[in-house]
């Protein structure tokens, strides 16, 4: 009954064209930022905010870029953990080379290191497709793995190879507790995700769109693959460095290469398959999903007093983990974004059946 | 091959002999004794055909359901440990024969509960599928069987052996062991080639590759089929966990081989058996001449903290091929219409 478009008329080309063209959605919307702007700083415990919400936001940002790459131009990837840690080891380098840089620019120049990387990776696409392609993409996993365990150059000759980072501070902003993290991440996943949704719905995107669905098809009609596929690896690196370098600066703080593995890129594919491909809502989902679930799993045994081992609560977890996955796919193998559209239609019509 | 079929083919004909060109490098510019030079080769051959083992189980299950298996390389650790476990109490053959059984049990189930429900999903659905499939073998082979590091007993010599002294200086050194693995592949690959050219199932099997609709609506069951291939994968990988655990010790690194295998596979094509095979071999010895000759040149040259490019260096050699022939060496080359 409340979730109607009805008596909301589109008189001009701008209405036609926003985002969300339905009232309740923006005032939605409003709500949602609103709370998480103000509620959630109010609500939410430090623990909160560091251990569930600052991982949640950066990798639903990387999810959002393998998400452009996967879900909107149909070229699987299993190496997106490979341009975090190109953004991570990028902006690293940036700010002790060139420590007066606001950390802004270094994230943005992070960015487009990794958008560079991606392009590089991203040519063999132009010759190979599917499935061959996905495990061409490990390519870029192992080797940049390995670049940054063995050239010392990268890690400024670090005995160790692990490396460090300093409080991040900006326009006289120490960016320390949580919640001045938190603010951080969230203020850029919003405009990350903002940019990402005019990308999608322009030109760039319906031509990453149409490759997906047909490449032979999209070239006759006169879209170039190798421009429409290298942006689609530029900006899905690009997101994925920006990722990176957060998830390096502010979640970790110190990491060594291991950070940055192939289960990192599979927890990745499974956030956008689970949360929905080709939706940026989706990413959302799937990183909720994939941040929330192993952490829930843990808790569990606890709640119910029942004593359990290290090693068995770990094997079970895998055990649990692979089971849902499985079960998701099954259910709906078009993710959690698809459920959510459902629902909404069926609010729509609501309280008649059809 | 004629000319004109070289003359055609003229990018592969180019990149094997760059293979062959820096495989024989070594030799040429004296950075190893021919005797030394040989045992690598030999070393690089037996990982290779191990690596054939397991990328024998993508191809043969990729053939018949489409479906890319991530899974093998956890299929490989839980026959292995599922083996190392039972024959600490009963016969090795025993052990043998009911890891078959459970193998072909395990088949039937993710026929039963996974793959029936995701017929005519996307490719990526599937693989993310096995994918989930392999957190939950890994998590349960664990729990069952244990997570520590297990022997498998074969009984074999595991002496090396020193062969050619008079030819070479100081002779070459030979896992005994590792020439009865190579025997043990080879057969396996030659019952498998009979089992799919002279059985009515292995007829089957290639109808259902070919074609899944066309098999089906000729009455082959593709159920049936799938369950049938993915025991047989199972059996493969039973007998790769079986060659590595006896070498290696039964462990979770095992399952990890898996991402050793698939460049073998795309350099070979996910649809050749043979392709499977040779692949191994160009990457076990690509890897092995990379590591031992390639690797101190390059720790030498960039001031490396340490080789290790064994890691990728199988990628970019199958990456490299690929841009060749995207479809890999003996892969169904695949032509788009609109």
């Amino acid at each position: 009954m409340l979730y109607r478009e009805n008596g909301q008329f589109k008189i001009s080309y701008a209405d036609d064209q926003q985002i969300l063209p339905i009232l309740q959605d923006r005032w939605f919307m409003l709500a949602l930022l609103a709370f998480a702007y103000l509620g959630l700083p109010a609500l939410a415990s430090d623990y909160t905010l560091r251990a569930l919400i600052l991982p949640f936001l950066i990798l639903a940002i990387a999810a959002i870029g393998l998400n452009i790459l996967v879900g909107y131009c149909g070229q699987i990837s299993l190496g997106t953990a490979a341009f975090m840690a190109v953004g991570a080891y990028a902006a690293y380098n940036i700010v002790i080379r060139a420590p007066v840089l606001n950390f802004i620019v270094v994230l943005f120049l992070a960015g487009g290191v990794a958008a560079l990387v991606g392009v590089l990776f991203g040519i063999p696409s132009l010759r190979i497709k599917g499935l061959y392609l996905a495990v061409a993409t490990l390519a870029a996993q192992f080797f940049v793995d390995w670049m940054f365990a063995r050239v010392k150059w990268f890690t400024d000759y670090s005995p160790s190879g692990s490396v460090s980072t300093a409080p991040i501070e900006m326009f006289g902003w120490k960016v320390e507790s949580p919640l001045d993290k938190y603010l951080l991440v969230l203020t850029l996943a919003v405009v990350l995700t903002l940019a990402a949704k005019n990308l999608v719905r322009g030109h760039i995107g319906r031509s990453w769109m149409a490759m997906r669905d047909m490449d032979v098809a999209a070239e006759v009609i006169g879209i170039r693959p190798l421009y429409a596929k290298l942006t689609a690896f530029a900006v899905s690196s690009f997101y994925a460095g920006v990722a990176g370098a957060l998830w390096g600066f502010v979640h970790l703080g110190a990491w060594e290469p291991l950070a940055f593995n192939i289960n990192l890129s599979l927890n990745l594919l499974f956030m956008i398959i689970i949360g929905g491909m080709g939706s940026l809502l989706g990413a959302y989902f799937g990183a909720a999903f994939i941040v929330l679930l192993p952490i829930l799993l843990n808790q569990i045994p606890g709640w119910f007093g029942i004593p359990i081992d290290v090693a068995l609560a770990s094997h079970l977890e895998l055990i649990i983990f692979g089971s849902l996955i499985v079960f998701f796919l099954i259910v709906e193998p078009h993710g959690l974004a698809r459920l959510w559209a459902i629902g909404k239609e069926k609010l729509r019509l609501w309280p008649f059946p059809h | 091959m004629t000319l004109t079929a070289l003359q055609r083919n003229w990018p592969v004909v180019a990149l094997i002999a760059a293979l062959l060109a820096g495989a024989a490098a070594p030799l040429v510019f004296g950075l190893s004794a021919p005797g030394f030079y040989l045992e690598v080769l030999l070393g690089g051959l037996m990982s290779g055909v191990l690596y054939s083992l397991v990328a024998l189980g993508f191809v043969l299950i990729f053939k018949a359901s489409g479906v890319f298996n991530f899974a093998q390389g956890a299929m490989v650790l839980f026959a292995a440990l599922a083996l190392a476990r039972m024959s600490e109490v009963m016969p090795l053959g025993i052990a043998f024969v009911l890891a078959i059984a459970i193998m072909a049990l395990f088949a039937w189930l993710v026929e039963r509960l996974v793959l029936r429900h995701l017929v005519n999903q996307d490719a990526v659905v599937l693989l993310m599928a096995t994918l989930g499939v392999t957190y939950f073998l890994d998590g349960f082979g664990q729990m069952v069987w244990g997570s520590d590091i297990y022997q498998i007993e074969t009984g074999l010599p595991k002496t090396p052996i020193l062969v050619l002294e008079k030819v070479f200086d100081g002779g070459i050194l030979i896992n005994s062991e590792d020439f009865v693995a190579a025997a043990v592949a080879g057969l396996l690959v030659l019952a498998l080639a009979i089992f799919f050219q002279k059985t009515p199932t292995g007829r089957a099997l290639r109808a259902v590759a070919d074609d899944h609709q066309a098999a089906q609506s000729i009455g082959i069951p593709l159920n049936r089929i799938w369950v049938i291939v993915w025991t047989v994968a199972g059996f493969v990988a039973l007998v790769a966990g079986m060659v590595w655990g006896s070498k290696l010790g039964v462990q979770f690194s095992l399952s990890l081989i898996a991402l050793k295998a698939l460049p073998v596979v795309i350099l070979g094509g996910f649809t050749s058996v043979p392709g499977a095979i040779l692949g191994g071999l160009i990457i076990g010895v690509g890897e092995k001449f990379a590591e031992v000759f390639l690797a101190p040149i390059a720790v030498q040259q960039f001031d490396l903290a340490g080789g290790g490019i064994e890691n990728w260096f199988a990628y970019v050699l199958a990456l490299l091929f690929l841009l060749v022939r995207p479809e890999g060496l003996f892969g169904d080359k695949h032509i788009d219409r609109v």
